[in-house]
C-alpha cells in the first residue's frame, strides 16, 4: 500500500532534516557554514515534496539556491576585505 | 509517526536558538535564525498534513480527492520567498556594524561600545 | 550582554519552552490527523467557485489576497532598509573591471541557461493557478536566473541588465499595482481585491480572472526585489574590489 511505503520515507527525512539543522548551527565557520545550509536547503525542499507541497518546495528551492549563498558569500567576502 | 514530526520541528528551532545564543559571528547567528525560522514551516506543515493525501492542486486528479491542507502552505511559501530580504536586511545590518567596529563578533560588539 | 549572560537566560527559557512544547504535545492531533475544517473545506470549494485548480495560489491571491498584500510590503521595506544601508554616498563606477569568465562553453552553456531559466520562471508565474507555481516562487526564480548573467559572463554584462534605474520602477508597480487592483473593485461598490473578472475558465492561463493580475503584479514585485537586492550586494562587492585592484 503506498500510505504504508511512504512511512520510513517521511521518517528518514525527519531525522535528516533534523541532523541538518543541527549541522547549520555547529559549524562556526562561515564559509563552510553556507555549504552546509545549501544542503540543510535541499533537505528541507524533499521534505515539502513528502509534504505534499510542491509550492513550497518550489518557492525553497528557488530561495536556497541561489537567494541565501549569493546573500551571505557577498556578505562574508565583505567582511573580509578590510 | 505519531508526535514525532513536532518534536523535529521543536528540535529545530531550539537548536537555532542556541546558536544565536552561542555564536561569535554575526553572518553565522543570522543563519543559525533562518534555521529557527526554518522550524516554523516544518510545523505549519506538519500540522496540515493528511495522512495518505496528495497536493491541493486538482489539475488532473478528481475534485474531492484526499488532499492536505493549502492554507498552511499559503502562508509557508510567501514567507519562504520574503526571508530572503530579510536576511538581506540583517546581513546588510552586520556590514554596517563591520564597518563602524571593525568586528563581526556579538561580545566585542558591546565592549566597543562601552 | 556577554555569552555568559546570554546563556544564563537562554537556559530557564528552554526550560519554559520543553514544558510548553510537552504541554501542546498532548492536545496535539496525532500526525495525518488533521481536523480542518478550512483546508478540507477550500479544497472542496476552491475549484466549483473561483474554477482554480491549484488551491494553494487561489489561497494566495484570492481568498487570503489581503495577508498577502501585508507579505508584499514587508518584502518592500525589508528592501528599501538594504538600499538605504548600502546605498549611502554615490558608488563610484569601476572603469575597468577584468572579471569576464575565460571559458567561451560556461559563457555560451551559461546564456542558454538564463534563456531557459527566466522562461521556466514564467511559466511558474503565468500558470500558477493550474499548477505548481505562482508570483512568489516564480518571481524569484526569475530573479534567481537573470542573477547567472553574472554568474557567467561578467559585471559589466550583469550592469547592464540589472541598473537601479530600470529596477526601481518595477518594484514600486509592482508594490502599488497590487494595491490599485485592489481598490479597482472598491470604486465597483465591491470589497478590497474583489475578483472583479473572475471565475475564468479552470485549467487554463486565464483560470485566474482579476486574480492574474494580482498574481503578475506580486510575480513582478518579487523579480524587482530580489534583483535590486543583489545588485546592491553585487555592486558592494565588486566595487571596493576593483578599486584596489587598479591600486595594487
Amino acid at each position: 500500500m503506498l500510505v504504508a511505503s511512504l512511512e520510513p520515507l517521511q521518517y528518514s527525512i525527519f531525522i535528516l532534516v533534523a541532523i541538518a539543522a543541527t549541522a547549520v548551527v555547529l559549524t562556526r565557520d562561515v564559509q563552510r557554514q553556507i555549504v552546509v545550509n545549501g544542503f540543510y536547503g535541499i533537505l528541507l525542499v524533499i521534505l515539502f515534496v513528502v509534504f505534499a507541497a510542491p509550492d513550497v518546495a518550489l518557492s525553497m528551492l528557488a530561495v536556497s539556491t541561489v537567494g541565501y549563498p549569493l546573500v551571505v558569500l557577498i556578505a562574508i567576502a565583505k567582511g573580509r576585505a578590510k | 509517526m505519531s508526535v514525532f514530526p513536532y518534536l523535529v520541528a521543536g528540535w529545530i528551532c531550539v537548536i537555532g536558538l542556541y546558536g544565536i545564543v552561542t555564536s561569535k559571528h554575526l553572518i553565522h547567528l543570522a543563519l543559525c535564525l533562518t534555521v529557527t525560522q526554518s522550524s516554523t514551516y516544518v510545523l505549519l506543515l506538519a500540522v496540515g498534513y493528511v495522512q495518505g493525501g496528495g497536493p491541493p492542486i486538482f489539475k488532473g486528479v478528481k475534485l474531492g480527492t484526499t488532499a492536505v491542507d493549502p492554507v498552511v502552505q499559503s502562508l509557508t511559501l510567501t514567507d519562504i520567498v520574503v526571508s530572503v530580504t530579510v536576511l538581506a536586511l540583517i546581513l546588510a545590518l552586520a556590514l554596517d556594524v563591520h564597518d563602524e567596529l571593525d568586528t563581526m563578533d556579538p561580545d566585542r560588539i558591546a565592549e566597543l561600545q562601552g | 550582554m556577554t555569552r555568559r549572560i546570554r546563556v544564563a537566560i537562554f537556559l530557564p527559557a528552554l526550560g519554559l519552552f520543553g514544558v510548553l512544547l510537552a504541554w501542546a504535545l498532548v492536545g496535539i492531533p496525532d500526525f495525518g490527523h488533521y481536523r480542518g475544517p478550512y483546508g478540507y473545506l477550500l479544497n472542496r470549494v476552491a475549484l466549483p467557485e473561483r474554477h482554480m485548480t491549484n488551491v494553494v495560489t487561489s489561497v494566495v491571491f484570492d481568498y487570503r489576497g489581503f495577508d498577502t498584500m501585508g507579505e508584499e510590503f514587508i518584502l518592500f521595506a525589508a528592501v528599501l532598509g538594504v538600499v538605504l544601508l548600502l546605498r549611502q554616498g554615490g558608488r563610484e563606477q569601476p572603469d575597468e573591471l577584468n572579471d569576464s569568465v575565460g571559458s567561451d562553453g560556461v559563457r555560451i552553456g551559461g546564456v542558454l541557461a538564463v534563456g531557459a531559466c527566466v522562461l521556466v520562471s514564467l511559466w511558474l508565474i503565468a500558470y500558477g493557478f493550474v499548477t505548481p507555481g505562482g508570483g512568489f516562487q516564480g518571481g524569484a526564480a526569475l530573479a534567481s536566473s537573470v542573477v547567472l548573467v553574472f554568474l557567467v559572463s561578467s559585471h559589466k554584462a550583469w550592469s547592464g541588465v540589472a541598473s537601479d534605474h530600470a529596477l526601481d520602477p518595477f518594484d514600486g508597480v509592482g508594490a502599488g499595482g497590487y494595491v490599485v487592483i485592489g481598490l479597482g473593485a472598491l470604486i465597483g461598490g465591491l470589497p478590497f481585491l474583489t475578483n472583479v473578472l473572475g471565475p475564468g475558465v479552470p485549467g487554463t492561463l486565464w483560470s485566474g480572472g482579476s486574480a492574474a493580475f494580482v498574481n503578475w503584479s506580486a510575480g513582478m514585485e518579487v523579480a524587482a526585489a530580489n534583483l535590486i537586492l543583489f545588485t546592491e550586494f553585487i555592486d558592494e562587492y565588486v566595487v571596493p574590489l576593483a578599486a584596489g585592484d587598479t591600486a595594487g
